[in-house]
C-alpha cells in the first residue's frame, strides 16, 4: 500500500550507522567525564579530543557522499510537516556533527590550551585566546550537546514510529535489510 | 524490516507496537541523565566540589575558587640538560631555553586573605614549549598534601567550612575529620611547626603528586619534582601589612631576576605514585633539571596568568600523569573553576556578578 523507497547507498549507510556510534560515544563521554572527578575524567577527555575531530573529517567525507548519491525520497503519503520535520531535523543533526567538533576546537584555542590529540600531536589554535570567547563556546559546547542529544531522542523515536507504527521501508531504507516491510 | 510474527496479533493490540517508540528514547535519555551525574546525586562531582569551597570562602566573581589572591610573574626556565636522559619533553633539552607565565598565590578561596592567615603559599607555572606544547604544573610550599583522594579532600572541605553562628570552621567537625583520616598525620606534623613566610622568593615548592617521565625509548620513570629557592630565607618577621607578599615580590624583583632550581626525584619500584600524603625517602636519586629564573610581576587582574588554567595534567610529549587519583580530580575541579571566573569576566547571563557584598575591598 505504501511507496517503497529506494536504498540509502551503502558508503551513506556504512557512515550513518558509523557515526551514530560514534557520536553517541561521545555524547555520553562528553557529559560523563565533566561530571566526575576520578580516573574517568583523564581517559575519557584523552578519547574525546581526536574522537571528536574525527566526526568532523568523517561528517565532510558524508556531505561529499551525499551530494554523490542523493538519499532516497520520503514515503510520498507522508503528511507534509512530518516531512518538513524529518528534514530539518536530518539538517539539523549534519549542522551539529560539524558544529560541535569545531566549537570545541575553538573553545580551547580560546581558552590558551594546546589543543592535544594524542601525547605528541597538536592542532592549532582556531582562534586567539580570549577569555570571554572561552567562556562563550564552553557554555555553546554544553548547550549545542543537549540540543543534538535530544535531537537524536526525536530521531530514534520517529525512526521507530517509520519502522514500527507505519512499517513504510523509512527504516529499511537505511538499516540496508529487505526492503520491503 | 522484519516480517511481523503474525500481524493478526498487531492489528489487535497496535498500540502495543507503540512500546519501544516511547520507551527505547526514554531508556536512552535515562543513561544519559544517569552518566551526566543528574540521576546519580551521591557522585562527587567537580560541580559538588567547587560549589564546597564557594560554601567555605563565599563567592568573589572573576576570582579563582581556590588559591584566589595571588599575582602574576613571568620570566623562563634554562634547561640544563640533565633531565634529557628521563624525558623527551623539549623544556629539558640541554641549553634550551623556554618562556614561563606564573602565579604565586596563598590557598583559600579569599582574594582579601592577609598573607599571614595561612603558612602555606604557592608557585603555578605555564612552560610554552618552542613546538607550542605546554607543562603546566601548580606546586605548594609544604612537602606533603594532607589527603590522597577527592572524596577525603571533598570531606576536608566541608569539616573546614564555617559555623554561621561563629564564622568560624566548628572545631569538633574537623577533630572528627582528622580523626577519621589518619593519613593526614604528616602533613598535621609539618603545619605544627610552618610560620607563614616573608617571602615567596625564599620559598621552595613541591608537586607533591607524581608524574612519569617517558625517555626517547618510550620507558616510563615515576617523578616529583620541587622548584627549591637560590636565595635564602633571611628569618625577617613578616611586616604588619595584609598584602606583605606582593610588596615584597616587587622590591626583590626591582632588584633583579630570582632564581629556582627544578629538582625532579626519581622513585624506586615501590615507592607510592599514587599518594600525595607519603614522601618519598630522602636518599632517592634527584636531578637537577634546570633553573627558573623570574623577571617580572604583575597584578592578577590585568596580568598574563589571570586567564591560565594551572591545570597540571596539561603536559607536553615526555611527561604523563601518573595513577594519583589527585590528578584528574584537580584538571576536573579547575576546568569548573576556570569556566566560572571566566563566564564572570565575561559578564554571562547568570554569572555571578561583583556586589557591595563579595567586594568588600573594592580593589579594582
Ligand atoms: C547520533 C546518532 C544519529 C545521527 C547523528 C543520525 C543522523 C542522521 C542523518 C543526518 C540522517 C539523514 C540522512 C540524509 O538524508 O542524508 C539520518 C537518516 C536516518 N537515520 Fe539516523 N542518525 C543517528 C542515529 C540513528 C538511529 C539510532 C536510527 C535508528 C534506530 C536512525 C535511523 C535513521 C533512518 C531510518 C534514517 C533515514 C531517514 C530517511 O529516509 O530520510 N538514525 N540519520
Ligand atoms: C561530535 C563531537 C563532540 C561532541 C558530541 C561533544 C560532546 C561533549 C559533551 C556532551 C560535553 C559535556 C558538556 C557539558 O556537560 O557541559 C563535552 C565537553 C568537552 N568537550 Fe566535547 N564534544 C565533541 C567534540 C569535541 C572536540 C573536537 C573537542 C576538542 C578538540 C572537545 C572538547 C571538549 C572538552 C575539553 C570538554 C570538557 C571541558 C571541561 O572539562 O569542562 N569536544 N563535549
Ligand atoms: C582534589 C584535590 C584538589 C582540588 C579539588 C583543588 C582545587 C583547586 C582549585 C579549584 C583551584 C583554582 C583553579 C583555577 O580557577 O584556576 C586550585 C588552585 C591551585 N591548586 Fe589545587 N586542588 C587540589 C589539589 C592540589 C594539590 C595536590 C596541589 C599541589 C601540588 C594544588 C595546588 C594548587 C595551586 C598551586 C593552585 C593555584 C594555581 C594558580 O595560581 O592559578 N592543588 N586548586
Amino acid at each position: 500500500m505504501k511507496t517503497t523507497p529506494g536504498m540509502f547507498a551503502l558508503p551513506a549507510r556504512i557512515l550513518h550507522w558509523l557515526m551514530a556510534a560514534l557520536i553517541l560515544a561521545m555524547l555520553f563521554i562528553g557529559v560523563g567525564m565533566v561530571a566526575s572527578v576520578s580516573e574517568r575524567h583523564a581517559w575519557l577527555l584523552r578519547i574525546h579530543k581526536p574522537l571528536g575531530i574525527a566526526i568532523l573529517l568523517l561528517a565532510v567525507v558524508r556531505l561529499a557522499v551525499r551530494l554523490r548519491h542523493p538519499p532516497p525520497p520520503l514515503p510520498a503519503d507522508l503528511p507534509a510537516p512530518q516531512k518538513l520535520a524529518a528534514h530539518a531535523s536530518h539538517w539539523l543533526l549534519y549542522a551539529l556533527m560539524i558544529a560541535m567538533p569545531l566549537v570545541g576546537w575553538a573553545m580551547l584555542s580560546a581558552g590558551g590550551y594546546p589543543v592535544m590529540l594524542s601525547e605528541s600531536l597538536r592542532l592549532p589554535p582556531i582562534v586567539p585566546a580570549s577569555a570571554t570567547a572561552f567562556a562563550i563556546l564552553r557554555h555553546l559546547h554544553g548547550w549545542l550537546a543537549m540540543l543534538l542529544f535530544l535531537t537524536f531522542l526525536a530521531h530514534l523515536g520517529a525512526a521507530l514510529y517509520h519502522g514500527l507504527i507505519r512499517r513504510d521501508g523509512v527504516l529499511a531504507s537505511m538499516l540496508g535489510g529487505t526492503r520491503k516491510s | 524490516m522484519t516480517q511481523p510474527v503474525s500481524s493478526r496479533k498487531y492489528r489487535h493490540g497496535r498500540w502495543l507496537r507503540w512500546a519501544p517508540v516511547v520507551a527505547v528514547p526514554a531508556a536512552f535519555a535515562l543513561a544519559f541523565g544517569y552518566a551526566g551525574g543528574w540521576l546519580a546525586p551521591h557522585r562527587l562531582t567537580p560541580k559538588r566540589l567547587i560549589d564546597q569551597f564557594q560554601a567555605n570562602a563565599g563567592v568573589h566573581p572573576g576570582y579563582r575558587r581556590n588559591h584566589a589572591k595571588g599575582v602574576c610573574v613571568s620570566g623562563y626556565f634554562q634547561s640544563s640538560g640533565q633531565a634529557a636522559a628521563y624525558s623527551v619533553a623539549q623544556v629539558f633539552t640541554p641549553g634550551q631555553r623556554t618562556p614561563v607565565v606564573g602565579r604565586f598565590a596563598i590557598p583559600g578561596g579569599n582574594p582579601y586573605a592577609p598573607d599571614s592567615s595561612v603558612p602555606i603559599r604557592s608557585m603555578a607555572l605555564r612552560f610554552t614549549q618552542a613546538d607550542g606544547q605546554q607543562w603546566r604544573t601548580g606546586m605548594n610550599s609544604m612537602p606533603v598534601f594532607p589527603v590522597a583522594t577527592p572524596q577525603a579532600f571533598y570531606a576536608q572541605l566541608q569539616a573546614g567550612q564555617p559555623d554561621p553562628a561563629t564564622g568560624k570552621p566548628d572545631p569538633a567537625k574537623l577533630a572528627a575529620f582528622f580523626a577519621a583520616h589518619p593519613e593526614t598525620a604528616a602533613f598535621r606534623a609539618w603545619a605544627r611547626t610552618a610560620k607563614p613566610s616573608a617571602s615567596f622568593a625564599t620559598d621552595s615548592y613541591w608537586g607533591l603528586n607524581a608524574f612519569e617521565f617517558v625517555d626517547s625509548d618510550g620507558t616510563r620513570h615515576a617523578v616529583r619534582w620541587q622548584m627549591v629557592a637560590q636565595a635564602a630565607a633571611d628569618g625577617a618577621t613578616p611586616p604588619d601589612n595584609p598584602d606583605y607578599l606582593d610588596a615584597d615580590l616587587r622590591r626583590r624583583l626591582a632588584q633583579g631576576p630570582l632564581r629556582w632550581t627544578l629538582r625532579v626525584t626519581l622513585a624506586n619500584p615501590g615507592d607510592p605514585t599514587d599518594d600525595a600524603t607519603r614522601a618519598w625517602p630522602a636518599d632517592r636519586t634527584t636531578i637537577d633539571a634546570g633553573t627558573l629564573v623570574l623577571q617580572a610581576t604583575e597584578a592578577q587582574d590585568s596580568g598574563p596568568c589571570r586567564d591560565i588554567n594551572y591545570d597540571p595534567t596539561v603536559l607536553p610529549d615526555g611527561i604523563a600523569i601518573s595513577d594519583d587519583p589527585l590528578l584528574p580530580a584537580r584538571s576536573a575541579a579547575y576546568a569548573d573553576s576556570y569556566l566560572r571566573r571566566t563566564s564572570e569576566e565575561a559578564h554571562l547571563p547568570g554569572a555571578a556578578r561583583p556586589s557591595a557584598n563579595t567586594q568588600p575591598e573594592a580593589r579594582r
